[in-house]
């Protein structure tokens, strides 16, 4: 028997004793479903598990809330199992640390959360690479920061092929950079957007447009307001907004000439 | 490592600072002939040679030295300790047979030590004193076991290494030879010189012996090998090494132990010695896996492992160990996903380093910039206290980014002077803020010492965008006249 038959024979059983105790497990095939209906009929029931998925900031303002979405795939995609988040240094000085009491207060517990500090790209791939081979992981996240040569097709095709072997999802959310050709499963772009508003007119929860952009083998394009909903760990598609706030249209354009971005980019 | 120049070349001295003169500490072979020895001022020595090659002493330069030569004498005995100021105390004990024997692991020592360019004199005896005594004052040589007695009666007393009015006393007494002084009875010795005197003596005769302390301890599991002819290719090598850390498992599982730290030590055909240490965050005997933290330690060595002219000899030490037993997995495979997270952890550290891979840690503490720690992941995991969770359907009340330190915001326009902000500005860009919550108001905490902050009032905002913020006033206006706002995070 090759490999390759017995890795998938490995993960039908895999599958087939996760029915039997309720309990997901990793496998190239499981999908892991984002929690609002219309999304998930979209992607056939959900993202795949053992593959890329690149999340794109729609600006570089857009960068926390992109980082927010992410989190939350990573939250459902890796159920009670670890989280290895690989960042490249020079995201701590332009887009900030990442501050383990919020992602307590997204719902992830950031004690399952290991943190790799890579000083380059190069670094940070091959921590990735070294990370999505480890079975044990619930989900990757990879944040590298601007655009590099090194973030080409084949890199992203050999990141997928190791998630594939192993089933652990590879999230790569990108910050201060433009969708480049790659072999991700999904892409998507994520853009802050306005909360509904709480008593008082506080902010509400978490809030994102998030658009599909391309999606293999499948129909992309379509956006979607959510929330994310920390009690359930789910996304849920949010109401259409009432009262004072216009919603921004959906389909705004990608990169608009206006400086608005908050975040400069600089190196 | 006595300087031998050409005939027609001045005497070699070496000259330091000692007792406020300048001394000589050592001389080359033809400034002794000419009656200069260390001690004598260097005025007294050009009085009596005007032409002398005179070097200035460098005591860091010797040590530094020493201790190379130390690191290379490794290859031939685990436990190498120094006899300052220029000597080495190998114990060779079970040590010849790797070698073919005890001389031919001299006669290797000593083409070594030629090659690296110096000279030494040697000898391999019953203790470490009779060897130093029959190095430094008699012949070089390797004396029978159980005859040290015989070959170190005919020294000098000064072989002793007893304070200069003892030997004198000696001397006096007309005690000239370590053998006059053993048939002496031991306690009148004592008595009149001290018990240090009597100990010295018995140790130099091989009567009883003192414990080496090794410059490294020998590590508890090691594995060694080496080869007649020295190859060159880093192939070769990892097979070598990969075959040692096979044989240092079964010699871990027979004592039911795991390596932490594990130390590879490759030693040139010129001598020079290199060690490379991986280290685990658990015990573990897995061949595979301490050889891939090799391969990775390799791939991101600052200084790479050169062969030169070759390696010799590969030794692998398990230089910490700890009881593992047989590996057993519970049936939901938890023991597993575990160790496979030790396993990413060690390599990881191993190809970044500790401080790059990180697990984060809750403190007790309000001040939001302290309310958390970074610790290495190879660290053992210290108690861990709970992380604080917004009550139900509450939004999140800490940014998932947080800057270190706040940023500066500008141009901040408030209805009331210690309210809300309407609108601000930062990096350039201005925001209009549309919803808004606060103050949630953070003192500094004066029961702790060394902390002078301001009360800082955070709100939660949300621009026109949708780009939620987390800025802070530095100070109420009761405290200061002009407080600062910063932005300290990004909500999602």
């Amino acid at each position: 028997m090759d490999r390759s038959t017995r890795i998938k024979t490995l993960a039908a059983l895999r599958t087939q004793l996760a029915g039997l105790d309720g309990r997901p497990v990793a496998g190239a095939g499981v999908r892991v479903a984002l929690g609002a209906p219309a999304i998930d009929a979209t992607l056939d029931g959900g993202l795949a598990r053992g593959a890329v998925h690149e999340i794109y900031a729609a600006r570089p303002a857009d960068a926390a809330a992109a980082a927010g979405f992410t989190v939350g795939l990573a939250i459902r995609a890796a159920g009670e199992k670890p989280i290895v988040w690989v960042r490249q240094d020079f995201l701590d000085h332009e887009a900030g640390r990442v501050h383990p009491p919020g992602l307590a207060d997204l719902g992830l517990d950031p004690g399952r959360v290991l943190l790799v500090r890579a000083k380059d790209i190069a670094a940070l791939l091959r921590a990735s690479g070294e990370a999505l081979r480890c079975a044990a992981l619930g989900a990757v996240l990879m944040e590298p920061w601007g655009v590099s040569p090194l973030l080409d097709l084949t890199t992203s095709r050999r990141l997928g092929l190791a998630a594939e072997e192993s089933g652990v999802p590879a999230l790569l959310l990108r910050v201060a950079a433009d969708p480049a050709p790659s072999a991700a499963a999904t892409r998507w772009r994520a853009a802050a957007a306005p909360s509904a508003p709480l008593e008082a007119g506080a902010p509400g929860h978490p809030a994102f447009d998030i658009t599909l952009e391309r999606r293999r083998g499948g129909a992309a394009g379509e956006t979607w307001a959510v929330e994310w909903n920390r009690e359930l760990g789910v996304f849920r598609e949010r109401p259409a907004l009432s009262g004072a706030v216009v919603s921004l249209p959906a389909g705004r354009p990608h990169r608009a000439g206006a400086p608005d971005g908050g975040l400069r980019r600089a190196g | 490592m006595a300087g031998c120049g050409a005939p027609d070349e001045p005497p070699l001295v070496i000259a330091g600072k000692d007792r406020g003169a300048l001394r000589l500490s050592a001389t080359g072979r033809k400034a002794a002939r000419l009656g200069l020895g260390p001690g004598l001022t260097l005025a007294d020595a050009w009085a009596r040679v005007p032409d002398l090659d005179v070097v200035e002493a460098d005591p860091g330069a010797d040590d530094r030295l020493l201790l190379r030569l130390a690191a290379a004498c490794e290859r031939y005995s685990p436990s190498v300790a120094l006899d300052p100021p220029h000597g080495l105390v190998l114990d060779v004990t079970g040590c010849g047979h790797l070698f073919g024997g005890e001389t031919a692991l001299c006669a290797r020592l000593g083409g070594d030590l030629k090659r690296a360019g110096v000279g030494a004199r040697w000898a391999v005896a019953g203790t470490p004193d009779a060897a130093r005594a029959l190095a430094r004052f008699g012949k070089s040589g390797i004396i029978a076991p159980g005859t040290d007695e015989s070959a170190v009666r005919p020294l000098s007393i000064a072989a002793l290494d007893a304070p200069p009015d003892t030997l004198l006393a000696l001397r006096r007494a007309g005690l000239k030879t370590i053998g006059d002084l053993a048939g002496r009875p031991s306690a009148i010795l004592s008595a009149r010189f001290g018990e240090a005197l009597a100990a010295k003596l018995r140790r130099t005769l091989g009567r009883e012996t003192a414990p080496l302390t090794p410059l490294r301890p020998p590590p508890p599991v090691r594995v060694e090998r080496h080869f007649p002819e020295p190859f060159l290719h880093m192939e070769q090598m990892e097979s070598v090494l990969a075959g040692l850390i096979e044989a240092a498992a079964c010699i871990l599982e027979e004592r039911g132990e795991g390596g932490r730290v594990f130390e590879a030590s490759f030693f040139r055909s010129d001598g020079e010695a290199r060690r490379v240490a991986v280290e685990t965050g658990r015990p573990t005997r897995d061949a595979g896996a301490v050889l891939r933290l090799y391969r990775e330690r390799f791939e991101t060595l600052a200084d790479p492992v050169d062969p030169g002219f070759g390696f010799d000899g590969i030794r692998l030490g398990v230089a910490a160990c700890a009881p593992l037993g047989a590996a057993q997995v519970s049936l939901d495979g938890r023991a597993v996903e575990a160790a496979g997270l030790d396993g990413l952890v060690d390599r990881l550290v191993a190809r970044l380093g500790r401080e790059r891979v990180l697990r984060f840690a809750a403190r007790d503490t309000h001040l939001p910039e302290a309310a958390f720690a970074m610790r290495p992941a190879a660290d053992a995991a210290p108690e861990a206290i709970a992380w604080t969770q917004p009550p139900p359907d509450d939004p999140p009340a800490r940014p998932v980014r947080i800057f270190d330190p706040p940023q500066r915001i500008e141009q901040v326009a408030a209805l009331v002077p210690d309210g809300p902000p309407r609108r601000f500005r930062w990096r350039r860009v201005t925001h209009d803020v549309v919803r808004v919550e606060g103050p949630e108001r953070i003192a500094p905490e004066w029961w702790r010492a060394g902390t002078d902050g301001v009360t800082r009032d955070y709100y939660r905002v949300e621009d026109s965008h949708g780009r939620r913020f987390w800025i802070f006033r530095a100070g109420i206006y009761r405290e200061t006249a002009d407080p600062g706002w910063f932005l300290h995070g990004l909500f999602a």
